[in-house]
């Protein structure tokens, strides 16, 4: 049990008539971002590390709640003595726009109206979640990051960072990422979707106060589930077991233990989750493409950031392959890019739970950083 | 320090670029990088290697040699370094090739299969030697390919490519005479 608690703080920028222009041109604000920070940022503000949450996360990455079940989704990697370490680093999390743990997005209420913006709320990209984030850092009064780390999702928005505000980041961690959303990917994303909207509590959108799509929900989540676990990783945790019975049923009740589990998954998934940020955010994660369709290479021009790229051998969902592509482009142009491949059975699901490894490779890349900055 | 690497860090000038192909657990590069002042990127295979490299601040890639020089455009380093890997990949043709194509120079340790310890164990003993170099067993060897200092020197003069300098170990010390017969490992420093 925790000694001391963790709190989420909140940052609200602009208000009009100065909101923030999205990449489709729509004007979006006021916007509120959620965020949470660890340890101690220095003097000359050189040791703050900006890590990016993943799809369904939060800006609670690390630390205890008070009454929470559960300490962040990080936890195990940010801590003092940790990969990311409190003791020496300034940590900061914040929920990305679009989310719905704090941070404005679609179930949030729009001051214009009064009402929770549904699908008013405009459709955003990974180049806007990023972009929100500037207005933190500058608020929080830092020049320059000596990292931008993320998983999943939070890897694509670390990658895009690197790229956009190359000037403003000593270094960069990808874990278990791409540079774009490939056709199996964004297959994955629609049928999770058309589950969620083909449920008729969904109501397009509007479903706030009222009956929620839950149904639709709990199917995506248990579809997006199974793409987090490799084969292997199910079968060593469920195999053919049974639920509760000996001998299976022969009815459409739940017989084996990997269908109650994906049920309860998807079930407790509908408390802590709005269907709306599902959608907005697995469509942003769908239209991202560093490359724009031809040149990675390009992409990366004149970048000094230096580099660690970490991918697991069992995840399918984010194949090794597409950071390899990365790795390739970035040493085309001359960038320090360290890649590692980790042995694990864990799937995509390995950035949260395969720890040994990665807190390795992230503790020494990191020491390694800040020695040339930290005085 | 290993008397390979005494060897081949006075073949290095200071402030150049290498690239170490199986650089391993990164020994190599990260005096490569404090000695000489280089930029140093290694390749390797191992996964535990890795960790050691980046716990010693030294830029690595996870892959094999037989593939990972492709991702490098020509003559991009001054030296390309090959110790105690060449006989373990696939098609060293290739990669000596690959090498001197990103590489201004390479330099390449093999461990002489053809020397006298080696020489005579086949010859009296009728088995596939052991030696201090080969130390494997003909069931465990990582060793793909088994190559002399003189069938080294031929592929190169084969190819056109020039022998800077050679260096012939035995034990702790250089010899300066009898390479082929006498020393267990040998180091070139090679270019096209």
């Amino acid at each position: 049990m925790p000694t001391q608690y963790v709190e989420t703080q909140y940052f609200t920028f602009g208000h009009p008539p100065n909101e923030l222009v999205l990449k489709s041109g729509i004007k979006l604000g006021p916007i509120t971002l959620a965020y949470e920070t660890y340890g101690q940022l220095n003097a000359d503000k050189s040791n703050a590390i900006l890590i990016f949450h993943a799809l369904t996360g939060d800006a609670n990455a690390a630390g205890w709640h008070k009454d929470a079940k559960a300490p962040g989704w990080w936890d195990e990697m940010i801590g003092p003595g940790r990969a990311f370490d409190t003791d020496k680093y300034f940590i900061i999390c914040a929920n990305c726009i679009g989310g719905c743990k704090g941070s404005t997005g679609p179930s949030s209420v729009n001051p214009a109206t009064g009402k929770p913006y549904g699908l008013s709320f405009p459709v955003i990209t990974i180049e806007d979640m990023v972009i929100s984030q500037k207005y933190l850092i500058d608020h929080l009064g830092i020049k320059k990051l000596l990292a931008a780390s993320g998983g999943s999702m939070g890897g694509l928005m670390a990658l895009e960072w690197s790229v956009r505000f190359p000037d403003t980041l000593e270094s960069a961690i990808l874990i278990a990422t791409n540079y774009k959303h490939t056709a199996q990917q964004i297959a994955l994303h629609e049928v999770a979707r058309q589950a969620i909207m083909s449920d008729p509590n969904w109501n397009k959108g509007d479903y706030y106060g009222k009956e929620l799509p839950a149904q639709g929900m709990s199917v995506s989540r248990m579809i997006a589930h199974i793409t987090y676990m490799s084969e292997r990783s199910m079968e060593e945790k469920f195999g053919r077991k049974l639920q509760d019975k000996e001998k299976v049923g022969y009815d459409f009740s739940h017989d084996f233990e990997v269908e109650s589990y994906l049920k309860y998954r998807g079930a407790s998934f509908v408390q802590r989750f709005d269907a709306n940020s599902y959608l907005y955010l697995s469509k942003a994660l769908d239209y991202f493409d560093l490359s724009e369709g031809t040149d990675l290479v390009g992409a990366f021009k004149n970048l000094k950031t230096k580099f660690l790229i970490v991918t697991f051998t069992s995840d399918w969902l984010y194949p090794s392959y597409q950071s390899k592509d990365i790795v390739k482009a970035m040493k085309a142009n001359d960038i320090d890019v360290s890649f590692i491949e980790i042995e694990t059975s864990y799937g995509h699901d390995s950035f949260l739970v395969e720890i040994e490894g990665q807190s390795k490779m992230v503790s020494h890349f990191l020491n390694n950083v800040a020695k040339k900055v930290i005085k | 320090m290993r008397i390979d690497h005494k060897y081949i860090l006075e073949m290095i000038e200071p402030n150049s670029r290498v690239l170490d192909l199986g650089c391993g657990d990164g020994e190599l590069l990260s005096l490569v990088m404090k000695e000489k002042n280089c930029r140093a990127a290694g390749i390797e295979i191992d996964e535990k290697a890795i960790y050691k490299c980046v716990e010693r601040g030294v830029t690595v890639s996870h892959g094999d040699i037989d593939s990972g020089l492709a991702d490098y455009s020509d003559k991009r380093f001054d030296y390309v370094i090959l110790n105690e890997s060449l006989q373990e990949v696939l098609d060293p043709e290739k990669v000596i090739t690959e090498a001197l194509r990103v590489g201004k120079k390479a330099i390449v340790g093999i461990p002489n299969f053809c020397n006298l310890n080696a020489r005579l164990q086949i010859f009296f003993l009728g088995r596939v030697p052991v030696t201090e170099s080969l130390p494997y067993k003909w069931y465990n060897t990582p060793n793909l390919r088994f190559l002399s200092i003189k069938d080294f020197r031929d592929f190169c003069a084969e190819r056109s490519i020039s022998v800077e300098r050679e260096c012939a170990i035995a034990g702790q010390k250089e010899i300066l005479f009898a390479h082929n017969l006498l020393s267990d490992i040998a180091i070139f420093l090679i270019h096209k």
